[in-house]
């Protein structure tokens, strides 16, 4: 059963499907943003290949639609882009996950570390059922900070984290499959840099 | 869809009453209007998305761009089902790319929305969709964004209008859809 947990989606039944390699493409890498070091993984020309964008979106619903999912939460700003679609082909609500003081009426926040200080992540406490069995979306895991973050607001909240899901996942995340206890499932590894122009 | 009331699609109603108006928020005197509870009701975000589709699915839209943060939740999943490309515009500094800005006014000072350079085409017919259409200061940039590279914008759509606030009449003349009104 654990293999079924696997992190990538090519490990977990999508070898070979030339759907990732499409998306894996049309993701733009741009060096040293936002500071020196970081290869930034820019979804933004994914966006701009309606074919690819569904790619993520089909993939995604084709392993959830069938796991009784009722809530689909992402995390702002990326997770709204890649959230939404899924939650509306699932049927499931979708659940705003944002950044201080935007969210109106009641929250509830969970701090999370930054490499210099912390962050925090908000929630509307009115938005979640005791029980309901939640995804969480985002575009990239890095050090997994901010899906932690995530998992604690909405077990908090009671829901059930069911898995976390992000279009690219850092390899350091491969062999430990879980974040917080909760599966990670991964579509891509961070594209080298490479000429992928608009 | 526009403010001819005579035709109005029996789910838009449905969409209206999931609306919640929050009051003092962000600050006293503004009341709020809340569409995270539409995206908590499965149909009535469903709805809200069709409701466009099926507006412009026929229309040749090549591009749809979103305003940042909340024209994301709208903007994909439409440009999803008419087959076009999506853009972000964003708050200054959020994008990695090369970018260009826009200036626009607040109640107190000037912000920017950005967007990427080479993102949006000569001869794109562009749709941009935001939540809530206020003043139309963002609309606006965004618009002027769209025309600096060429594109043609065909409309603006937002789910809500605050119609006294007369945001319609700045959008450089193109028109705009919206489903609920609220006074």
């Amino acid at each position: 059963r654990e293999r079924d947990r696997e992190m990538f989606a090519v490990e977990n039944g999508l070898q070979g499907d030339p759907r990732l390699q499409a998306i894996s493409d049309a993701i733009r890498v741009i060096p040293h943003f936002p500071k020196t070091g970081i290869m930034f993984q820019d979804i933004t020309t994914l966006l701009l290949d309606p074919v690819a964008f569904k790619h993520v979106v089909d993939i995604f619903v084709d392993r959830y639609k069938h796991m009784n999912i009722s809530l689909v939460a992402g995390v702002e700003a990326r997770g709204f882009i890649f959230g939404p679609p899924i939650a509306l082909a699932i049927g499931a609500k979708f659940v705003p996950l944002r950044k201080p003081g935007k969210l109106p009426g009641r929250v509830i926040s969970e701090e999370y570390e930054l490499e210099y200080g912390n962050d925090r992540l908000e929630m509307s406490v009115e938005a979640v059922k005791s029980h309901e069995r939640a995804l969480v979306i985002d575009d990239l895991v890095a050090t997994g900070g901010t899906l932690s973050a995530s998992i604690n607001l909405l077990e908090r909240a009671g829901a059930e984290v069911v898995e976390c899901a992000c279009v690219v996942g850092l390899p350091k995340f491969k062999g430990h499959s879980k974040l917080k206890g909760k599966p990670l499932y991964v579509l891509v590894e961070p594209s080298q840099l490479n000429e992928v122009t608009f | 869809m526009s403010r001819n009331k005579q035709e109005e699609d029996p789910r838009i109603n449905g969409i209206k009453t999931k609306i919640r108006v929050v009051p003092d928020f962000p600050k006293k005197g503004i009341m709020f209007q809340d569409i995270t509870t539409v995206l908590l009701d499965p149909k009535a975000f469903k709805d809200t998305i069709d409701l466009f589709v099926e507006r412009y699915r026929d229309k040749n839209i090549s591009v749809v761009a979103g305003i940042e943060a909340r024209g994301f939740l709208f903007g994909p999943p439409i440009a999803l089902a008419i087959g076009a490309k999506f853009v972000p515009l964003r708050k200054p500094k959020k994008l990695p790319g090369e970018t260009i800005f826009e200036e626009y006014e607040l109640e107190y000072g000037n912000d920017r929305l950005e967007m990427h350079v080479g993102a949006v085409e000569v001869g794109d017919r562009a749709l941009v969709v935001d939540d809530l259409i206020a003043t139309g200061g963002t609309l606006c940039a965004a618009i002027k964004l769209l025309e600096r590279v060429g594109a043609e914008v065909v409309e603006c759509a937002c789910v809500i209008e605050l119609p006294e606030l007369k945001g319609r009449q700045r959008l450089k003349g193109k028109p705009l859809c919206m489903l609920v009104e609220y006074r």
